[in-house]
């Protein structure tokens, strides 16, 4: 570093971050001086979140350091976050939501300058806005929560922001809104803020961003000048830059009649395994979650039922924490050879130690507790207890989370050898690899399926391709 | 190791225990009445306790406050249906357990249709139960039939037995829990009902059939203490609120959900009585012990939280 | 958003108005000073004990000990107050400290409120006992005073009622430290995370229904002048009743204070109207229990029309 450059508002020397045996960060070392506007782009998984909060303070790394020019930690060095999820408090008015964070204003003339100051913010950032300091969070729609969520970071706040780190900020807006926030953000960084833009608008990132930084595995792959960057640059750095042949064996593969077909768009056929892919959180769970509702009853139960669910957000879809790993694998099929309405135990047994082998449950004892297994074994459980089941139709909710290499080519091998016996499958993966593994894969972004592949078309390009927006964003 | 992991055998001690203690004053003398007399007492706190027990383990948030209300109408219907005829004891159970069958309906009906909280709505209800016993009731005090009253106070075996229909009602519940399909899936939506529902587990109709138990058990329990004490009061039910929940935490219920535990329920509940009469018998105030009984459900609670905490 | 969602505070006066006007059709000699007194006359500590509940529910918690709480107040009020009124002042305070703790210990480790009031509940009315073993006691002369002075133009409970309103509006949704309260049952997560305790929040809230749970209980002795053990137990329904009456929701930290000072009025009205209208006294606490179902029907008809436009 040289003495005429500004000093850093936050820099990051080797930072780790290990939620135990996944890392999560793997060493990042990155600089933000004032004026920098960084554009962060990665898939799935390769860390985004995880960095954001390491800046911001909400999690400490594991090795490595962060050192903040002013103060000691996030907030007196003046960083603010606008987080994915809106973290603003639905039951108070845009003016007393600035409160919250707001620790300077106090006494019982605050309402003046609380309403003043996020005003004046919001007058700044979207002209025109229309918002109403006054108005309960809960009665706004959600892309005016963004603006005031957006707004508030970038006040003054007694202090000042110095570096605002948006995560997706732009997902609820509409373009014209987008763009007078793109404008602001380039006005900041222009007198001296520094920002951290993070979006799937790849024209977005490229319009706001002089610095654009990807992340892949936890590690920085890539990270130069904005304009040093192309579009399809940016794809090959996020994927894997040597692609690899897409096994084509579903191609002559020949399916059953249509058994699923929702009003959205998503079909599936007997014997099919359905990808769903996309970018996470943008509307791939939520299709699963109701396509099941919509196929199983919380009043009735069958013997046979329609649809099983395998979850991968185990605590909390998947894992019922008290019980043994025998009791988590039989409650999907407890009608089977139960009279009187008694549990059969023998054949719960059966089953358990049947699907304990068949799938390679890691256990001596299938009445150990469940949460006694690793993540991937307890992944294992969800599994059995799906295929257990007679279920022609297996809804996966992105199942590989946080699974070792060994469990994922245990599983994969299952599902084929299941899709052959006639189960249809549908799959939700934030890792394209497993996408490319079905035969059909429909491209979810925002909400909407943006793209339907099948064959030789289903690859690693084409589906980054779908899941980001490639248009220019103004 | 294994015993002392059982968390109802903390129940059962101290049960033991105090009853060890109050025995100890009197130097051994009416040790036969005194556990005579828990288990006739216990018996009703042990009947509503099984019924809450299994509310609470619906999960966070399930609790039915309407079984005092529930209690009191059940055995004041049943006592005026009666009307101390001889050879209608079967028609005061058969309205008894309407009753309550009844008061269940409506509360999960409340819960479901209006989606209250279940505080809010079985309170609500509860309301409404003491204005019908109230007005059914009209101050009167009709007495029992003879052969119900009887049977009510006496005794088979050496044991009450109203203590043997509550330990009955514990076996039923406890192949009901560890045996039966509907017992696993009242577990499984107690744990998580989010992840039961995914898992195919009918949870509305574990609910509502849970909702429908425990107060139907609510009714039955306010039909023997009436016959047992020779009539329904309008006040009848009022301790067994913070009873029936007391002996649920003590009987190493998880509050949590999804953990039950219905030999735990049975030694609570005689240790609650035991407590009271061990202060009567050392000549406490009805203040103290007031005291001494929220305090110790508390310091319950609060063990039991940490003791998970340090898991 | 219709207009009926937006502002809570429609149906509660509303149902106070529809409700008072019914009672002065029935009655027209209720329409005067003595009548507006005598209809409201108990509704002062009614509406303290509902703004105590409110202040609980605020964080998402709820008070089943409450009642006790309130008649313990009562009692020390009656004797210790009126005897040795600086050993009395200082027991309503650590009443109000033990509050603040409970709330701070609920939070701490993870207790579910409703069993740790419960539980409170009895060891509340175990002191009552303990201070009070049959009723008796008296008010002190200068409570009396206070609860049956005579304003010009609308009768005490009516002033009073405002004045409730009026503070506790300030404080809690006015004032800077109300709004981060309202906050913590909005979303805790977003409070914790821009740097506040949350435990002493809801110490705070807690010690505040304390506060408020003290008033009412004095204020019921200068009414009744004497007081006993079990004065005030059905407090805990009708403060919950009069919260959720006056729009107030049991989780989010949706409150309002003003409201919630209607819904306590609306409840001590619809206990004079039903002797009114003869219906036996069988039916008072029924009523009760009725009408909070009726509005929460109402209100959810409300809630899903608004929701569909």
């Amino acid at each position: 570093m040289t003495d005429q450059a500004p000093a850093p508002i936050v820099t990051l020397t080797e930072a780790k971050k290990h939620f135990g045996p996944v890392r999560a960060l793997d060493g990042v070392t990155l600089a933000i001086e004032p004026g920098d506007c960084i554009g962060l782009v990665g898939h799935n998984g390769a860390g985004k979140s995880t960095l954001v909060n390491l800046i911001n303070g909400g999690i400490s790394p594991s090795a490595g350091s962060i050192k903040f020019d002013q103060g000691d930690d996030a907030l007196s060095a003046g960083v603010r976050s606008v987080f994915q999820e809106l973290s603003l408090c639905p039951n108070l008015t845009v003016a007393e939501n600035l409160r919250i964070s707001h620790h300077e204003l106090k006494g019982f003339g605050w309402r003046r300058p609380a309403r003043a100051e996020i005003r004046a913010s919001l007058d700044e950032i979207f002209p025109d806005h229309g918002i109403d300091a006054d108005t309960e969070v809960d009665t706004l729609s959600i892309a005016e929560r963004q603006m005031v969520e957006i707004a508030i970071a970038f006040a003054p706040r007694g202090t000042e922001a110095r570096l605002v780190i948006l995560d997706e900020p732009t997902s609820a807006l509409d373009a014209g809104i987008a763009g007078q926030l793109i404008a602001h953000v380039k006005r900041f960084c222009a007198d001296g803020g520094a920002v951290i833009f993070i979006s799937h608008m790849l024209g977005e990132v490229f319009d706001v961003a002089s610095r654009i930084t990807v992340l892949k595995d936890g590690k920085i792959v890539a990270e130069s000048l904005a304009e040093d960057f192309t579009r399809e640059a940016l794809v090959d750095a996020m994927g894997h830059v040597a692609a690899q042949e897409a096994e084509t064996s579903g191609a002559l593969q020949s399916f059953g009649p249509e058994v699923v077909r929702t009003p959205q768009g998503l079909a599936a056929r007997e014997g099919e395994i359905v990808g769903l892919s996309g970018l996470a959180g943008h509307g791939q769970a939520a299709a699963l979650a109701q396509l099941f509702l919509s196929r199983s009853s919380a009043w009735r139960s069958s013997k046979s039922p329609d649809v099983v669910f395998v979850a991968g957000d185990r605590q909390r879809d998947g894992v019922l924490p008290l019980w043994s790993i025998l009791k988590n694998i039989s409650i999907s099929i407890l009608k089977q050879g139960s009279r009187f309405g008694l549990v059969d135990t023998n054949v719960e047994a059966n089953a358990a130690s049947d699907w304990k082998a068949r799938i390679g449950i890691r256990t001596e004892d299938t009445n150990n507790p469940v949460l006694s297994l690793s993540g991937g074994n307890q992944q294992k459980v969800l599994f059995a207890r799906a295929l257990a089941s007679t279920a022609p139709i297996v809804v996966m909710d992105d199942p590989m989370r946080g699974v070792d290499i060994g469990t994922k080519q245990d599983a994969y091998s299952m599902l084929r050898s299941e899709a052959a016996r006639g189960r249809t499958f549908l799959w939700y993966s934030t890792e394209t690899e497993e996408a490319c593994q079905c035969d059909r894969v429909f491209v979810f972004r925002n909400g909407v399926i943006s793209a339907e592949l099948t064959g030789a078309d289903i690859t690693e390009e084409k589906i980054l391709e779908a899941s980001f927006e490639m248009q220019q964003a103004s | 190791m294994t015993l002392l992991a059982k968390p109802w055998i903390w129940a059962w001690g101290a049960a033991a225990l105090t009853f060890a203690l109050t025995i100890g004053l009197t130097s051994g003398r009416g040790a036969g009445e005194l556990a005579y007399a828990a288990l006739s007492f216990g018996a009703f706190a042990a009947i509503v306790g099984l019924g809450q027990m299994l509310v609470i383990t619906l999960g966070p948030g399930n609790v039915d406050l309407s079984i005092p209300a529930t209690m009191t109408l059940a055995a004041t219907l049943a006592l005026k249906a009666m009307g101390s005829m001889p050879g209608t004891a079967l028609l005061g159970l058969a309205i008894a357990l309407a009753v309550g069958f009844g008061a269940g309906l409506t509360n999960y009906l409340l819960i479901l249709l209006l989606r209250l909280p279940p505080i809010i709505a079985t309170l609500a209800a509860s309301l409404i139960y003491q204005s019908l016993a109230i007005w059914s009731n009209r101050g009167l005090r009709i007495k029992p039939p003879e052969a119900l009253a009887d049977f009510a106070t006496g005794r088979f075996f050496g044991v009450p037995n109203v203590a043997w229909v509550g330990l009955g009602l514990a076996v039923l519940v406890w192949i009901a829990l560890e045996r039966s399909v509907w017992g696993r899936w009242l577990l499984a939506t107690g744990q998580n009902m989010r992840a039961a529902r995914l898992a195919g587990v009918p949870v509305e109709r574990v609910r509502a059939s849970t909702y429908l138990a425990v107060s139907v058990f609510a009714g039955l329990a306010g039909y023997l203490l009436a016959s047992f004490s020779g009539g329904a009061a309008l006040n009848m039910g009022a301790e067994y609120l913070l009873m029936s929940i007391a002996v649920v935490v003590i009987g190493g219920t998880s509050i949590a959900g999804g953990n039950s535990n219905v030999p735990g329920v049975w030694g609570a509940a005689l240790f609650m009585f035991l407590v009271i009469s061990m202060l009567n018998s050392y000549g406490a105030a009805a203040g103290l012990k007031n005291v001494l009984t929220g305090a110790i459900v508390i310091a319950i609670v609060i063990a039991a939280s940490t003791r998970k905490g340090r898991k | 958003m219709n207009t009926l969602s937006r502002y809570r505070i429609i149906l509660p006066v509303v149902s106070l108005v529809v409700l008072l006007a019914a009672t002065f059709w029935m009655q027209p000699r209720a329409m005067s000073y003595f009548g507006l007194n005598l209809l409201f006359n108990l509704a002062v500590p009614i509406a303290l004990a509902t703004m105590a509940q409110m202040m609980i529910i605020m964080v998402n918690d709820i008070d089943l000990s409450l009642g006790a709480f309130v008649s313990l107040v009562a009692c020390i009020t009656a004797t210790y107050l009126l005897d040795t009124p600086v050993l009395g002042l200082a027991m309503l305070v650590a009443l109000i400290l033990a509050y603040a703790a409970m709330g701070a210990m609920i939070h701490a480790l993870e207790l579910p409120a409703i069993v740790v009031t419960l539980g409170m509940s009895f060891v509340w009315g175990g002191f009552a006992l303990f201070i009070l073993p049959s009723p008796g006691g008296a008010s002190p002369d200068w409570l009396r005073a206070l609860m049956t002075v005579k304003p010009p133009f609308a009768p005490m409970a009516v002033v009073a009622s405002i004045l409730i309103a009026v503070v506790t509006h300030l404080l809690i949704i006015r004032s800077a430290l109300g709004t981060v309260l309202r906050g913590v049952g909005g979303n805790t997560r977003s409070v914790a995370r821009a740097g506040w305790s949350v435990l002493k929040l809801k110490a705070c809230a807690y010690g505040l229904a304390g506060f408020f749970g003290v008033l009412a209980g004095m204020a019921l002795v200068g009414l009744t002048t004497s007081a006993d053990a079990n004065i005030a137990l059905r407090y805990t329904l009708l403060s919950i009743a009069g919260v959720i009456l006056g729009g107030g929701e049991f989780v989010g930290g949706k409150v309002s204070p003003v409201g919630a000072v209607i819904g306590a009025l609306t409840l001590t009205l619809a206990a004079s109207f039903l002797s009114f209208l003869r219906l036996s006294p069988d039916w008072q606490i029924g009523a009760q229990g009725a009408i909070l179902i009726l509005v929460l029907t109402a209100r959810l008809i409300f809630s899903r029309k608004g929701a569909e436009t």
